[in-house]
């Protein structure tokens, strides 16, 4: 049953998983992009306020900062071993890994509002009356501050539930459901029955003819829960998922030297 | 078991030690940032430059191992290479602009 089921799941799904790859990145692309206008910002208002930038940065916490980086540096590193040791069949060790890399979402998070809170408590937050006080360059590099880590943050809680969800998707008993589609059902009316072959040829279970009044035929596929036997299409969504989250990784080793260390 | 999601990246014989040594890397050149920008090199523009060169560092580590561009195609390489470009010349661009104001 099961070799017979798989080559229609092949045959249905041509796993493109090149195709797939390359959709992740160019969706990354205009990640890069749409922080790199950002980052442009950035760059324009530091070379004219570069004292007040200065000034301004010393506000922050460069350790809480240079400890965010070592966590999320460390769920990348759980993530790649997630999906190396998924590649290599061990389920377990990949589930573990993810949860690790999802621990290190959470605490980036939390101590990312700790940071928040502290400045806000502080009255420094946009448009706050303390800050208006302040000179034009504090006041636009603060707005650039909650701005992109407020940016990278909503990327983190994304991430952190898409991580969440492959999680689930891993260690799920697989299911899949294949429809054959209409055309293929038209051409095998009147004629045709749908039946479960043993390998000796031997009809096994109820024997369905497929005549007019069948619209749709639809074969759900349950694989056994084993550390060998697992959906093959989590690997290309498991991967996917790990590029978004070094994305969200990569943005911060630039967002943090940029805010948290002026001199 | 049927395996229809084989790729380049398979091919590879890294295993898990090299995205070891890679984190471990990561983390090396994280404290290399930290101790350099309590150094005065007497020159702002210098401080950055040293903090985005070994931020630009630490991405390029991230993208050729975790990110496995390593084991990709020529045309990933080539479509990062678009969007790389692309960035450094809005980038150089705005400050040609700026620079001359």
């Amino acid at each position: 049953m099961s070799s017979h089921s798989n080559a229609i799941v092949a045959h249905k799904h041509p796993s493109d998983v090149e195709g797939a790859k390359i959709a992740m990145w160019l969706f990354l692309f205009t990640e890069v992009l749409l922080f790199g206008g950002l980052f442009i910002l950035y760059a324009v208002y530091r070379y004219q306020y570069s004292l007040d930038f200065h000034l301004a940065a010393t506000e922050l916490n460069a350790s809480l900062g240079a400890i965010n980086t070592v966590v999320l540096l460390t769920s990348s590193l759980t993530v790649a071993l997630s999906i190396e040791a998924l590649r290599r069949g061990n389920r377990k060790l990949s589930l573990w890994m993810l949860f690790i890399t999802i621990v290190c979402a959470l605490t980036f998070m939390v101590i990312k509002y700790f940071e928040w809170s502290a400045k806000i408590h502080h009255g420094i937050y946009p448009g706050s009356e303390t800050l208006l006080t302040a000179s034009s360059g504090e006041i636009v590099f603060y707005n650039l501050y909650y701005a992109m880590t407020g940016l990278h943050g909503i990327h983190v809680l994304i991430g952190m539930g898409v991580l969440g969800g492959m999680f689930y998707f891993i260690a799920r008993k697989p299911i899949n459901k294949e429809a054959i589609n209409y055309d293929v059902v038209e051409r095998i009316r009147g004629g045709s029955r749908m039946a479960v072959l043993a390998d000796d040829g031997r009809e096994l279970g109820d024997v369905i003819n497929i005549d007019d009044k069948v619209e749709r035929v639809e074969i759900k596929v349950i694989y056994e829960n084993t550390p060998e036997k697992f959906d093959p299409r989590n690997e290309i969504k498991l991967e996917n998922s790990g590029l978004y989250w070094h994305i969200v990784d990569v943005i911060w080793i630039f967002l943090f030297p940029l805010f948290y260390l002026i001199i | 078991m049927h395996q229809p999601t084989h790729t380049h990246a398979d091919d590879h014989a890294g295993g898990y030690g090299i995205y070891l040594k890679v984190w471990l890397g990561l983390i090396v050149f994280t404290g290399i940032t930290v101790a350099a920008a309590g150094v005065d090199l007497n020159s702002a523009g210098l401080t950055i430059a040293l903090a985005l060169l070994i931020a630009s560092v630490k991405t390029a580590l991230v993208v050729y191992f975790f990110m496995h561009i390593k084991y990709e195609h020529l045309l990933f390489k080539l479509m990062l290479a678009v969007c790389a470009i692309t960035f450094v010349i809005f980038i150089g661009l705005t400050f040609f602009d700026i620079a001359y104001r």
